[in-house]
């Protein structure tokens, strides 16, 4: 039976994840802006309560490890599970800020592929792991396929030679999952990814990212020199498969994208929520019934921003819904983040354009929202890279015909 | 207006001229000359047919007859309210799967979208009128009482704008045109379902649940800019028991069939309904070709001294936002509809569209228009079938609706924009049916009435 609302119990998980972003989040969500690179303590405590709360059962896949796809039988029905948990937490915790959301202990993008294709003696050595993705290097972003860091087998390790970039809570994770590839000549089929845990010999943090927005996140560039890791921290299959190819590694995405697209809808929320207050004041109220063009120009603004957002806010928990359920999602996940990127980004500084001056001012936080929303349309594949896995989806084209 | 005697030089205020617009003396010899080329002494010799002036013409603007003499609804029922459907259950959780029931539903309209509407959308786009054995072989698949509750003779057991709202869609993607017109006479029956006295259920339903099924229209639009539903410029005044309307409506499906009308008008100063049978004295009905959605047969209605009955008043200021709407959620789904019709048409268009050696379909500026097609036209559909759970389930959803609107209008639109460009020259000739889906999309957002679920 179609029924968008949200579900009824979930809605326990929502409103507590609202008040840790309303009162952990939003009081140190400037703080840790103007403070870039400082750790925010504060996260330690909340990493704490929430560990807490899971092992009480009471927030189910609140984070991003909650998104693991088991091979248990398919039960009969419709599921609301851990993907939608994730992706309805998320919001409210990036409502509060994306920056620290973040940098939040245990919550790393590496969780979740470690969550996606780890088997289960990983899941138990990585149990509790802090674990960030490290993908991008200096010379590549979109085209993973031109990765250029190695990894050499030899007798019970694996050598990693190169230098990662852009790798998000680099700094401060336990460990890092890197893709690297075992033989450059047989192209992505030989991308693997190792999980490598921080003061493992040959892995250095090189420095810092300064950056547009989500500063509270440290941004770390990592070189790895002939650095040695277990080769029972090679994630998925260790032979390489030319037919099975990319797939193994792309399936992280599927499982992650949601989760990005949900931190643009919490974080352009954040911006209509406080907007709508903004323009009360100013004595527009939004009125639902009557016409958007006979209202003023702002309301009109507004109910096509709102509208925007919904259809992103829906399309996430379409993706993460589809994944409860086992069905595939891989176009639906590029969907979700493709509308979410761009909508965040267009509701975000299109409210700072409402409130004028007040929205362009540091003394609120709608135009750090401004800056924070770009990363969204950027990270975990760009806008472009989003329209052309749907493009491809939709016309039945390969890589190779559709470029 | 400053000045009462317009100037020759004056040319604004018909032909799409703003007032603004002044005749210099080659624009007067031009007029004189364009007088002149359409005056009857150059074809005096020819002889005109005088018989196509008494049948009434939807395809040219302007066209008047009266109302149809319809016929007698016998009174019957009592005071009180009417029957009605309970509100559906919600069972707590996400889930986009329609229901065993809706699904059956969906795929029996779509087969007829598939085999009998689109077939015949070109034609009844130019006739502006839906072919008489399409709109009887809708009746056969029970689109008239859709909405209705069992109790009255329909198929609804509890609230069903969900079913309707798929229904819709799937009828769209067949034609919009066509898609309203078998829908119309549905809207006034689901209306008087949910919200009718028992006065008014008695007298006007069985018609609808029987065979010979009355041409009807939901009547909300009014021919003016920025026209706001909830403040209709018709006037209803009280006149003994009764009420007298005033005013002129537009978007008024098959006017010239309908025997029945609900007609929006203002009332002490606030929206109401009004039940308006067709065979009542002072109804003007003029043909209103539109852009789109032509196989509607648009029409306008004026109203002139409308005499009606006190049971004519259709609920109340409430049952009149929540028909707006409603109504208005019904738009959207025949916009995701439409906007399907064209998603599926350009995909395999332009990947056998070749230019500079290879399929058009391999460039990301084609293919990411397609993309970004599919990419809206499903945010526009779960923006509505949220909004139709909400309904369906007796929440308040004034919000959603509002925001499906907003979506479906401007999104819907852009999706047909990009669908004629996909085709380029191709899309803009009637060979193929995008040119018809781009006109239609343009209803989307500014039409009121005509369809409910």
């Amino acid at each position: 039976m179609i029924n968008l609302e949200t579900p009824k119990k979930i809605r326990p998980l929502i409103d507590q994840a609202h008040q840790v972003a309303m009162n952990m989040l939003r009081p140190i969500s400037r703080k840790y802006d103007q403070a870039e690179h400082e750790y925010p303590v504060e996260l330690d405590m909340l990493a704490a309560m929430i560990d807490g709360l899971a092992d009480s059962g009471a927030s189910e896949g609140a984070g991003a490890t909650g998104v693991r796809r088991d091979d248990k039988p398919v039960e009969a029905g419709n599921k609301n599970g851990a993907n939608l948990a994730s992706v309805l937490s998320i919001m409210e915790m990036c409502w509060g800020d994306v920056g620290l959301t973040l940098s939040m202990p245990r919550q790393g993008l590496g969780n979740s592929a470690i969550a996606s294709v780890a088997n289960d003696e990983q899941l138990k050595k990585f149990e509790g792991t802090w674990a960030a993705m490290a993908i991008t290097e200096p010379s590549f972003g979109s085209d993973s396929a031109a990765i250029t860091t190695t990894a050499v087998k030899d007798g019970d390790e694996y050598i990693l030679n190169g230098e990662k970039i852009f790798v998000t809570a680099g700094d401060r994770a336990d460990s890092v999952v890197v893709w690297a590839t075992l033989d450059k000549s047989l192209g992505r089929a030989a991308i693997k990814s190792f999980v490598v845990q921080k003061g493992t010999e040959g892995m250095r943090v090189e420095r810092l990212e300064h950056k547009l927005g989500i500063r509270a996140s440290d941004t770390a560039v990592i070189i790895f020199d002939n650095c040695r890791v277990p080769a029972e921290n090679i994630l998925g299959n260790e032979e390489i498969d030319v037919k099975e190819g990319f797939a193994g590694a792309m399936a992280t995405f599927d499982n992650t994208r949601p989760l990005v697209a949900a931190m643009a809808v919490g974080c352009a929320r954040a911006s209509l929520d406080l907007t709508r207050d903004v323009l009360k004041n100013a004595g527009i109220e939004i009125d639902y019934d009557k016409p958007a063009y006979s209202q003023s120009a702002a309301a009109a603004t507004f109910l096509q921003l709102e509208a925007d957002w919904e259809a992103a806010y829906l399309l996430t928990l379409q993706s993460a819904w589809m994944a409860d359920n086992r069905q595939p999602n891989s176009m639906e996940a590029s969907m979700a983040k493709a509308k979410a990127g761009r909508m965040g980004s267009d509701v975000t500084l299109r409210c700072i354009e409402l409130a004028g001056t007040l929205g362009f001012s540091e003394t609120d936080l709608l135009e750090k929202w401004g800056r924070d929303s770009k990363i969204l349309d950027i990270f975990e594949g760009t806008q472009q890279i989003q329209q052309l896995i749907v493009a491809r989806r939709i016309l039945g084209l390969s890589s190779a015909e559709l470029k | 207006m400053a000045n009462p005697v317009k100037s020759v030089l004056a040319a604004g205020g018909k032909h799409g001229l703003s007032e603004n617009e002044r005749r210099d003396p080659i624009g007067l010899a031009v007029i004189a000359l364009n007088k002149l080329a359409q005056s009857d002494v150059l074809d005096r010799l020819k002889i005109r047919k005088t018989s196509e002036q008494t049948v009434f013409r939807v395809t040219s603007a302007g066209f008047k007859t009266a109302s149809a003499a319809g016929r007698a609804f016998a009174r019957a029922g009592g005071a009180g309210g009417g029957k009605r459907v309970p509100s559906a259950k919600n069972t707590g959780l996400f889930d986009l799967t329609p229901g065993e029931d809706e699904q059956m539903l969906v795929d029996v309209v779509t087969e007829f979208a598939t085999e009998v509407v689109r077939p015949a959308a070109a034609e009844a786009n130019e006739a502006c009128a839906a072919p008489e054995d399409l709109l009887k072989a809708s009746l056969e698949i029970g689109l008239p009482i859709l909405g209705v509750s069992e109790e009255l003779g329909g198929i609804a057991a509890e609230r069903s704008a969900v079913a309707g709202v798929l229904v819709h869609e799937a009828l769209s993607q067949g034609d919009m045109g066509l898609a309203v017109a078998s829908l119309a006479s549905g809207a006034v029956a689901t209306a008087l379902s949910l919200y009718g006295s028992d006065a008014q259920q008695s007298t006007y339903l069985p018609a609808f649940a029987g065979d010979e099924v009355p041409a009807a229209a939901l009547v909300l639009a009014e021919p003016t800019a920025l026209f706001d539903p909830l403040t209709p410029s018709t006037q209803a005044t009280r006149s003994g028991n009764g009420f007298v309307l005033n005013g002129e409506k537009s978007g008024v499906v098959r006017g010239a069939e309908a025997e029945l009308f609900i007609i929006g008008a203002e009332l002490d100063g606030k929206p109401q309904l009004f039940l308006v049978e067709s065979s009542t004295p002072g109804i003007t009905v003029v043909s209103d070709p539109s852009m789109g959605v032509r196989a509607a047969g648009l029409t306008r209605l004026v109203l002139k001294d409308v005499a009606l009955e006190d049971v004519a008043l259709f609920g109340d200021a409430a049952t009149y936002r929540e028909v707006v709407q409603n109504s208005r959620l019904a738009w959207c789904a025949l916009a995701i509809g439409t906007g399907q019709a064209v998603l599926d048409y350009v995909t395999p268009y332009v990947k056998e569209r070749s230019a500079f050696g290879e399929p058009i379909a391999h460039r990301q500026s084609v293919a990411f228009m397609v993309a970004n097609i599919a990419i809206e036209l499903q945010g526009m559909r779960l923006l509505t079938y949220k909004a139709a759970s909400r309904v369906a389930q007796g929440k308040d959803a004034s919000r959603e609706i509002a925001l499906a609107r907003r979506i479906c209008a401007e999104r819907g639109m852009g999706i047909g924009n990009d669908g004629v460009q996909l085709l380029g020259g191709h899309g803009f000739v009637k060979e193929h049916p995008v040119e018809r889906w781009y006109r239609d999309l343009r209803a989307i957002g500014l039409m009121e009435g005509a369809v409910l679920v």
